[in-house]
């Protein structure tokens, strides 16, 4: 019922519903993208990361108007943590964005992290995808702002802003966690708020001690402020002039081939790991087994290498 | 990856009422909900398109300006023009009896709460109503 | 008293409480409805340190715990004021004379959503909202029309508006002049309370800044040319209705009021020269000796602040003046004839708190615009509390309980932390900007409601003796669409009929004012004079300062 067709022609709702398959990771997802894969790797992705509270909503609802401004269709996923409690998520992120929503060109979906390991950034490539082939020329991730999730945005954002604001303390906290390595350009946001000048300082003093850059980028420190709109022209033509560069010195596409190579790989192994896995508990009695290691009849490290060599052995030959 | 309910919460109008919005918001999040929060002082317009690219199953709609015999119809009509006519409308706030018959009777609102309504019977409500596939 | 006698209290208490714990207690909860913990009974031990002159002091002076007036209700009841709104301001007009021919001297105001939001009513976020819950203001045309006939220099208005209250006062300052009183003798209030929309009531247009700026520019106006205008009306009322505790309507209410004091010395004023024109807003939960307490500690707490901490030199600018309305969230939809009962505690309370004013919510408030019935019976209530029941004859008449002042220090205490909190945070707007008071009003929301859920409180008729064949048939007030037409073409016929060039050239000088740093109110008012509509004012100051967004809090 769901067309691919549909989706290229940009039926909204045919868009949406791809998404909560995905999202859902119900069946039928992998032959769905197989189709959507040939309109896809258009689209400028954009990603905005950086600690709650430094803006990202506000500084994603100007890039929205930024790009509507140059007439480009603007997809915008905005990821919300998920309460590892009850599992349900509240995602606000779209109130600071709701002014697009009559926009038929600017579609915006809220996504809760839904604590999966993996699954969140599994699933949001795959989203990419498909608002890629939905025709949007530029799409805008708004990450939740905490945890390791956060760096694996550089692995599907072409250009990534780590926004930051002015006040002391929490740029320290943001270089420890080592988000500050997945930048293309730094964002001070929030400039009305206070002195940028130490900010900014600092971050240059990082980069002047990095050993080399991302893609021959040294990325660029910005001034913005949402409220006086002071710097947010400028930070719309330099992740522009981002891509420009890193796809004229060819460093771009060489990003994007290790980023394909590293998909199927990865695809390879979740694939295999779940066949193996099956195969695992079809030949073993699983409870038995526990009961085996509980009892200390067993080890665990016995167990699996005698299970690869039976797989290893079926796959390449008992002489390997 | 498992199925979740997602529920758009909605306060039309350009009064600033939204306490029982977020409460109502928070307790479905609780209740392993996705709740998405539009904000305050949304069109009818603006309520189904949100409900639309967000793909919910549920628009919830908090309205305490005593305009709720225009605004169920109208999300309603507009959700049916997107085809999108699948997604329940529900909705709470200060609403006479004889409003709720109207709406219900006409298919403007799945269910209705007024006042005093505990959030558990709300999120009962939507667990037993809405189909999860 | 004398640390012997203490001694002797608490040996005492000890054995009491071997008997005391024998007894088995209801397996409720005894919290406030705020959720404060209070003890079972209260003695001298937990006021020891009570100085009856420092901490009371007597009413009318320094730090006025008591009161703020010499002989409080026996020189003069509190105001009665009944709040109310009609959908055009002819409608508003006939009503307001027919309350003057009846005695009543103060008219109080009440906008629709379009005026309140600065939308024209012609605007389409303004459909099907025009005239609903008040009345509908365009232009100056339209503040004419509300006051014809009504001699500005003769009576005191009230009106309820914030984030275009310069432009709303502006109208009425230039309709004074088409009447020939100047605006020296105007006096009234306006609510012009920006920085509780961003908390709580969130009917906000601009940002806080350039909202503040507006604000300090109404002080510095009005010290010079409308002297006797009470420039803010600083509100708790609906920070409370949003589900706060009743410290927190205490601490952020008052935190909102330091921070216009700080922005107007900011600005360069004397704090003597708008101070006295402060005045406080207060909500009636249902909380009985809470809420006295809560009015005590407030008026204790802007005393010391403003004497101490800013300098203040003026006794009137230590005084902290307040309206009360009854809370309207603690009303119920489920027999709504209980509201009277909870309405007439709650004002009781309100009166016993000392309140300067007071507004008795009608039992079907809650459902829509109240009958003619209701409200009457809302104000007999007060009545009978004046005339009937003998509390307006003594002054402050709880003073000296142990239980009233250890609550009332209790809160002082609780909101003194709430300042620290808000000041290690920067102050009151990084707060906002923070979400802070948001985040502390939504959980503290959020508990009430969890609590009422679970019936660990009891709402009579709500979760507990429930009638269960109970009908909603109240009726619902309508409102004719024909109003809104006609008040459509109204201003639709405005704006063809006045001198369009004048109105461009007004807007225009506004535009460089708010791009600017000058006082913006003279070339509000030049604007209002040309006939701009409010909606054309706001926009040009819209496109200067943009638009505030909230943020999410849950």
């Amino acid at each position: 019922m769901l067309e691919v067709s549909k989706l290229i022609q940009g039926d909204k709702r045919t868009a949406a519903k791809i998404i909560t398959l995905i999202e859902n990771d119900e069946p039928g997802k992998h032959e769905l993208l197989s189709q959507i894969y040939p309109y896809t790797g258009r689209a400028h992705v954009i990603g905005v990361t950086g600690a709650p509270g430094a803006g990202k909503s506000s500084l994603t609802d100007e890039l929205i108007k930024q790009a509507r401004k140059n007439n480009l269709k603007v997809g915008v996923i905005a990821v919300d943590p998920t309460s590892p409690i009850s599992g349900g998520a509240l995602l606000g992120d779209r109130i600071r964005m709701q002014e697009h929503a009559l926009d038929k060109n600017v579609f915006i979906r809220s996504m809760g992290t839904r604590g999966c390991l993996g699954g969140l950034a599994r699933a949001t490539k795959d989203v990419i995808k498909v608002l890629d082939a939905y025709g949007c020329q530029v799409v805008l991730i708004e990450t939740v702002g905490v945890g390791q999730s956060e760096l694996d945005i550089m692995h599907y954002a072409d250009t990534t802003l780590v926004v930051l604001t002015p006040e002391a303390g929490d740029h320290i906290q943001t270089i420890k966690a080592g988000i500050m390595e997945i930048a293309d350009i730094f964002v001070v946001n929030k400039a009305d708020l206070g002195n940028t000048k130490k900010m900014i300082t600092d971050i240059e003093q990082m980069l002047d001690m990095s050993p080399r850059f991302k893609n021959g980028w040294r990325p660029p420190v910005l001034i913005t402020s949402t409220l006086t709109q002071e710097g947010i022209a400028e930070l719309w033509s330099t992740i522009g002039h981002h891509l420009a560069s890193t796809s004229a010195s060819g460093e771009h596409q060489e990003v994007v081939r290790k980023r394909l190579a590293m998909e199927v790989m990865e695809m390879v192994e979740e694939n295999l790991r779940n066949a193996l896995w099956n195969y695992f508990t079809v030949k073993n009695n699983l409870t038995e087994l526990i009961d085996q290691l509980a009892d200390r009849h067993t080890d665990p490290y016995s167990e699996a290498q005698k299970f690869v060599r039976e797989i290893s052995d079926k796959i390449f030959g008992k002489e390997h | 990856m498992a199925r979740k309910i997602r529920v758009l919460v909605a306060k039309p109008g350009l009064d600033g009422h939204d306490r029982g919005a977020r409460v109502i918001a928070r307790a479905l999040r609780d209740a392993g909900m996705e709740v998405v929060y539009t904000g305050l002082h949304q069109t009818p317009e603006q309520i189904v398109e949100a409900a639309i690219q967000e793909d919910v199953d549920v628009v919830g709609l908090s309205i305490l300006s005593g305009a709720h015999m225009t605004l169920f119809p109208r999300v309603c009509e507009l959700l049916k023009e997107n085809d999108a006519g699948d997604i329940v409308v529900i909705g709470g706030g200060t609403i006479p009896e004889a409003d709720v018959k109207t709406l219900k009777e006409g298919g403007w609102a799945a269910q209705l709460f007024t006042p005093g309504t505990t959030i558990e019977t709300i999120v009962d409500w939507i667990n037993a109503n809405v189909k999860v596939n | 008293m004398s640390g012997n006698k203490i001694d002797e209290i608490k040996a005492t208490r000890e054995k009491w409480l071997t008997q005391r714990s024998k007894r088995k207690d209801r397996d409720i909860n005894f919290d406030t409805v705020s959720g404060m913990p209070v003890q079972d009974i209260y003695t001298p031990e937990d006021i020891k340190g009570f100085d009856y002159l420092q901490d009371l002091g007597f009413p009318g002076e320094y730090p006025f715990t008591r009161g703020v007036q010499h002989n409080m209700y026996r020189g003069r009841l509190w105001t009665m004021r009944q709040f109310a709104g009609f959908a055009t301001a002819e409608e508003s007009n006939q009503r307001y004379k027919y309350l003057l021919e009846k005695g009543q001297t103060g008219l109080s105001v009440a906008f629709d959503m379009p005026t309140i939001m600065g939308y024209d009513s012609d605007h389409p976020r303004s459909l099907g909202e025009v005239g609903r819950v008040g009345v509908a203001i365009d232009s100056l045309a339209d503040m004419e029309t509300l006051f014809d006939g009504i001699p500005l220099d003769q009576v005191s208005t009230s009106m309820t508006t914030n984030a275009p209250a310069s432009i709303l006062w502006c109208m009425y300052i230039a309709t004074g002049e088409k009447q020939g009183v100047p605006s020296e003798k105007l006096t009234g209030t306006i609510q012009n309370d920006i920085l509780k929309e961003y908390i709580a009531q969130k009917s906000w247009i601009f940002p806080p800044e350039p909202s503040m700026r507006l604000i300090t520019n109404i002080f510095e106006y009005a010290a010079r040319h409308v002297p006797k205008w009470n420039t803010v009306s600083i509100s708790g009322y609906h920070i409370r209705e949003a589900g706060s505790t009743a410290v927190q309507e205490l601490a952020f209410t008052l935190a909102d009021g330091f921070a216009y004091v700080e922005a107007g010395i900011a600005a360069g004023l004397d704090v003597d020269d708008f101070a006295p024109r402060l005045s406080f807003f207060f909500n009636s939960h249902i909380d009985f000796f809470e809420e006295i307490a809560k009015y005590r500690a407030a008026r204790r707490i802007w005393a010391r602040r403003m004497k101490e901490k800013y300098g203040a030199k003026n006794p009137k600018s230590w005084l902290l003046r307040f309206h009360t309305q009854t809370a309207g969230c603690s009303l119920t939809a489920q027999q709504p004839e209980n509201n009277i009962i909870r309405t007439a505690y709650e004002a009781l309370a309100a009166v016993l708190g000392g309140t300067q004013s007071l507004h008795t919510n009608s039992m079907d408030e809650v459902l829509a615009l109240p009958t003619e019935k209701s409200v009457q019976i809302a104000l007999r209530t007060q009545q009978i509390i004046a005339y009937e029941t003998g509390v307006a004859n003594v002054i402050d008449p709880l003073a000296g309980s142990y239980f009233v002042e250890a609550l009332t220090n209790k809160m002082e205490e609780e909101a003194e932390k709430y300042f620290a909190e808000i000041e290690r945070r920067g102050g009151v707007l990084a707060a906002i900007d923070q979400n802070f008071f948001q985040q502390e009003i939504a959980d503290a929301a959020y508990q009430y409601q969890r609590a009422i859920d679970k019936k660990q409180r009891i709402q009579v008729g709500v979760n507990e003796f429930i009638n269960p064949d109970e009908q909603m048939d109240i009726e619902i007030l309508t409102i004719d669409p024909a109003i809104e037409r006609k008040q459509v073409e109204k201003v639709q016929k405005l704006r063809r009929d006045r001198d369009n060039i004048r109105v461009q050239e007004t807007l225009e000088a506004l535009r460089k004012a708010a791009e600017g740093t000058e006082n913006m109110i003279p070339y509000i008012l030049e604007c209002v004079r040309a006939y701009a509509t409010e909606g054309e004012i706001v926009q040009t100051m819209r496109e200067v300062f943009g638009e505030y967004k909230e943020k999410p809090t849950f």
